[in-house]
């Protein structure tokens, strides 16, 4: 039994990137799929708006996060690793990073499409040089990825906390990025069980005024009401604040719908011509909420990837604060 | 032999081997799971996420998810009606619903689940109003505006090895196109036709409007010549089992929508097969070049001259049915019988829409005036109501033989040139089923026969892909084969892209089983013991001239031709 994937299963540290999945369990995978070659990527896309936690661990814990991205590298002899950046952090740390790697094995990649690039079998598909679509699953890039070969793929805070754990020094805490309307502004490094109230209160972010949050990314996050934050932040470590009386709610809806308009891949028809159609209602002067909640439901249902599945979930939780609002002020 | 794996659908215990999927489940047993973007033949996409099941309280997509031991699965509820429903509007809203225009009229599978699922209209309107149509070689039509980007075309395209049809744009942009590159160009299989599931790809049916007007003004004699393959298809039209839908119930169809006289291209095919046995002796014979490779399917025609033209000697320069039989019509039956070939209109029934190209050819003269697929007459019955299965038999205007009939089966025309090369060199009849060895779906059948003095190594090969590579066996040693039949769509003719559809290779075996069925129990077995073929050499085509007219042809290097935008 490998001694770095045991610790791993040992802490329960699970994937950082939104999916939550165990991160042992996948190295597990990964490290048991036969084969004469294999490839670890380290996803540093961070796409999702108003999301900077990324960014923050990878400008101030490099080397850590390099010295966890090996300890998957060095898990079989004949591995490839490649570091995929967004547009951005590649322009901000290529040099830096190709400094540290220097000799490894390591590819950097710089991101070439949008959102969606992010999604590990798109991000395959764009190193393979393809259309930047997600591919059916299973099988999952552990057993099957990059040019078909076993491929393991961790998001930057993931590869952190290995790095943590390899030096007994994780103590079940993960990033959150804070934004929105809000006094301190930031990204934290808190229980990873932490409530969002207690996030809020620990931040000195907790405002008198009425507000309503969006947790796990800035588009795919879903909506919650003040009464309802005392749950853990599921996705991205994420958290925006919005002032309810100073939001206005229908924009935000229409920013979010434009958003995954221009960034879904149009493969699949509930989110292609779903997010078209609920686009096209909320347009409307009187808007068919019943048909808008009924889109929000297909697409949470029946997308292809999650990032159909992210736009009805948002959308659907933010039309239900919308129309309870609505009510309660006639 | 698959594992076994115990599963539950909508309650009920299954045992069933693991590497199906649920959608695979569904259709073996007829469960409801509806589907539009699956098809047998090509890798899974889904795209459509219509076939949506429940598993542990989530919805997962049927024909992407394979059955696992203890797997158990709900078909049907109202969360997954509501779901289907909805995906359903969204396919609709840019469906443009010409169904009066539409091959799948009658049959059609969104009408269907449209019906299944409650949905009169959808509530959204086309988003793809301004999209062009396009028109590939006047064989195939792409109606953009209703298409649901499911990419079956794309991926059946891709099969034959031609990857014409492309992908491009992204979200709501994405369109299927037409390539570009210089150097791809269509060959009119039509395989992206079969494989379409909404009537967005189609046989180029401008030909079938023509002959509405036709029918309505009777100015000409209307001839209809009808290909091999149509008598094993044309009754799933009309839900008719199989076989049953005789020639002659096909030729009382179409007298009573006006057309005069009915031929069948079967005869053709017999002069076809006459031409290529005695071509094939004399290449053998005379050190002409070799393999000799048929030429009676004109996407494979297409195929050499565009993308392998250092095998267009290697064609055999005979005509194929269609062609030959259109000149002995024009030719030589309507001088017999006192018409002047001005005055007539001729039109072919084919299962393919790549013949729609080869009438077009400007070295045929438009000998055939018109060409319809098996999908096209089936609409053109049903707009004007004559419904086969209420017809009588009636017998096909002379020239009748059936040896021909094999022809629609991918390995027929090698197998009945065979059967008369062997008559010819050995002077015996061959056996029925000397070689049956050249049946069957798989991509490519060989085998190695004795007759006479001659062995000869021969192969028959279905769908392009496969004919590429053997192309390139064949670079690598040109002694390999002496003779090889080329058929472009999976099966041969009889899964051609004018054939009804859906299609799926138990279809194509039902389909090849009535051509050998009516094989085994004609009475003129071979080309050469047809009386009309007889007649005809001793006569008309005694004539070296006549002979190499009507018989024969030649090809020659094509540069790309591509497409044609179609404003709408
Ligand atoms: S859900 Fe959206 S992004 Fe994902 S495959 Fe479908 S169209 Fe593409
Ligand atoms: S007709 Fe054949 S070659 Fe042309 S696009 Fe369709 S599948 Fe491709
Ligand atoms: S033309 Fe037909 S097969 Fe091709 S993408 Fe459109 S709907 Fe699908
Ligand atoms: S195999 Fe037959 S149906 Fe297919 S393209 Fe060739 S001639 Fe047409
Ligand atoms: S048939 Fe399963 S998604 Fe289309």
């Amino acid at each position: 039994m490998n001694e770095i994937i045991e610790k791993i299963k040992q802490s329960g540290l699970k994937g950082r990137g939104g999916a939550n999945f165990p991160v042992g369990i996948k190295w597990e995978i990964f490290n048991a799929t036969l084969a004469n070659k294999k490839y670890v990527i380290m996803n540093a896309a961070e796409g999702e708006p108003d999301v900077f936690k990324d960014r923050y661990i990878l400008e101030n814990h490099l080397e850590e996060t390099l010295k966890g991205f090996k300890l998957a590298l060095d898990l079989f002899e004949n591995t490839q690793g490649y570091i995929f950046l967004n547009k951005s952090l590649y322009d901000l740390l290529e040099n830096k990073i190709r400094k540290f790697v220097n000799k490894w094995p390591v590819n950097l990649v710089k991101e070439k499409g949008g959102y969606l690039n992010g999604e590990e079998t798109v991000l395959i598909e764009s190193i393979e040089g393809h259309r930047l679509e997600p591919r059916i699953k299973p099988p999952y890039p552990p057993e099957k990825g990059l040019w078909q070969f076993p491929t393991l793929i961790n998001n930057v805070e993931t590869f952190y906390h290995v790095y943590q754990i390899s030096q007994n020094q994780y103590h079940q805490t993960r990033f959150y990025s804070l934004t929105g309307d809000l006094n301190n502004i930031g990204v934290y490094e808190l229980k990873e069980d932490s409530n969002i109230l207690e996030i809020l209160k620990q931040t000195k972010n907790l405002s008198e005024k009425p507000f309503f949050v969006q947790v796990g990314g800035g588009a795919s996050g879903i909506f919650l009401e003040q009464e309802n934050l005392d749950q853990p932040i599921s996705g991205a470590g994420s958290l925006i604040v919005y002032d309810t009386n100073k939001t206005d709610k229908i924009k935000l809806l229409k920013k979010i719908l434009s958003f995954f308009l221009k960034e879904n891949c149009g493969q699949c028809v509930p989110c292609r011509e779903g997010i078209y159609r609920l686009n096209e209602l909320i347009l409307k002067k009187s808007i068919d909420w019943l048909k808008a909640k009924e889109l929000c439901q297909t697409l949470k249902e029946s997308s292809f990837c999650g990032l159909g599945v992210g736009c009805g979930m948002a959308c659907e939780s933010l039309i239900d604060i919308i129309v309870k609002f609505n009510q309660a002020n006639g | 032999m698959d594992n076994l794996v115990k599963i539950k659908i909508d309650g009920k215990d299954f045992e069933l081997a693991s590497n199906l999927s649920i959608l695979d489940v569904s259709k073996n047993l007829n469960l409801d799971i509806p589907y539009l973007c699956d098809h047998p033949d090509l890798d899974v996409r889904a795209n459509c996420r219509m076939c949506m099941v429940e598993i542990k309280g989530k919805l997962v997509p049927a024909c992407s998810t394979k059955i696992s031991e203890g797997m158990e699965i709900i078909t049907q509820s109202e969360r997954i009606h509501k779901t289907r429903k909805s995906n359903l509007e969204l396919i609709m809203a840019n469906h443009q619903q010409d169904c009066f225009h539409c091959p799948y009229f009658g049959s059609c599978q969104l009408k269907n689940l449209m019906k299944t699922y409650g949905l009169n209209a959808s509530a959204f309107s086309s988003r793809k109003k301004n999209r062009e149509d396009f028109s590939m070689g006047k064989s195939v039509v792409f109606k953009s505006q209703k298409c649901m980007e499911c990419r079956a075309c794309v991926s059946a395209c891709e099969k034959q090895g031609i990857n014409f049809l492309e992908i491009d744009g992204n979200g709501l942009e994405i369109k299927i196109i037409p390539s570009l590159n210089k150097n791809k160009d269509c060959v009119y299989c039509g395989q992206c036709v079969s494989h379409c599931p909404v009537g967005a790809m189609l046989p180029d049916m401008s030909d079938l409007e023509e002959i509405e007007k036709l029918l309505k003004e009777k100015k000409y004699i209307l001839i209809a010549q009808i290909a091999p393959a149509i008598r094993a298809s044309l009754g799933e039209e009309f839900k008719i089992p199989y076989g049953q839908l005789t020639v002659g119930h096909i030729s009382t169809g179409l007298k009573a929508l006006g057309f005069q006289y009915v031929f069948d291209v079967s005869t053709g095919a017999d002069l076809t097969t006459m031409e290529e046995a005695q071509e094939l002796i004399e290449r053998i014979e005379h050190n002409g070049k070799l393999p000799l490779l048929t030429s009676c399917c004109p996407a494979w025609v297409k195929y050499v001259e565009f993308y392998r033209p250092e095998f267009i000697n290697n064609l055999t320069t005979v005509r194929s049915p269609q062609m030959i039989m259109s000149n002995v019509i024009k030719s030589y039956w309507a001088k017999e019988n006192k018409i002047k070939s001005a005055n007539i209109k001729l039109v072919s029934i084919m299962p393919c829409t790549a013949k729609k190209y080869e009438a077009n050819r400007p070295e045929f003269k438009k000998l055939v005036d018109y060409v319809l697929t098996t999908r096209e007459l089936a609409l053109l019955l049903k707009r004007h109501q004559v419904m086969p299965e209420k017809l009588k038999e009636s017998s096909l205007d002379a020239l009748f033989s059936s040896s021909g009939v094999i022809y629609g089966a991918s390995g027929g025309v090698m197998e009945s040139a065979l059967r008369t090369a062997y008559y010819l060199i050995t002077g015996k009849e061959p056996q029925e089923i000397a070689f049956e060895k050249m049946r069957g779906l798989e991509g490519c059948r060989q085998a190695k026969y004795k007759i006479g003095k001659y062995t000869l190594n021969v192969a028959a090969v279905s769908g392009l892909k496969n004919a590429e590579n053997l192309l390139q066996k064949i670079k690598a040693d040109s002694k390999l084969y002496d003779y090889v039949e080329i058929m472009a769509c999976p099966g041969g003719c009889l899964s051609g892209g004018g054939q009804p559809v859906p299609v799926n290779d138990e279809i194509r075996k039902k389909r090849a089983n009535v051509l050998y069925q009516l094989d085994k129990k004609s009475e003129i077995k071979y080309a050469h013991d047809n009386p009309f073929v007889k007649e005809i050499y001793k006569t008309f085509l005694k004539d070296e001239k006549n002979r190499k007219t009507v018989c024969h042809t030649q090809y020659a290097k094509k540069k790309k031709e591509g497409h044609i935008i179609k404003k709408i």
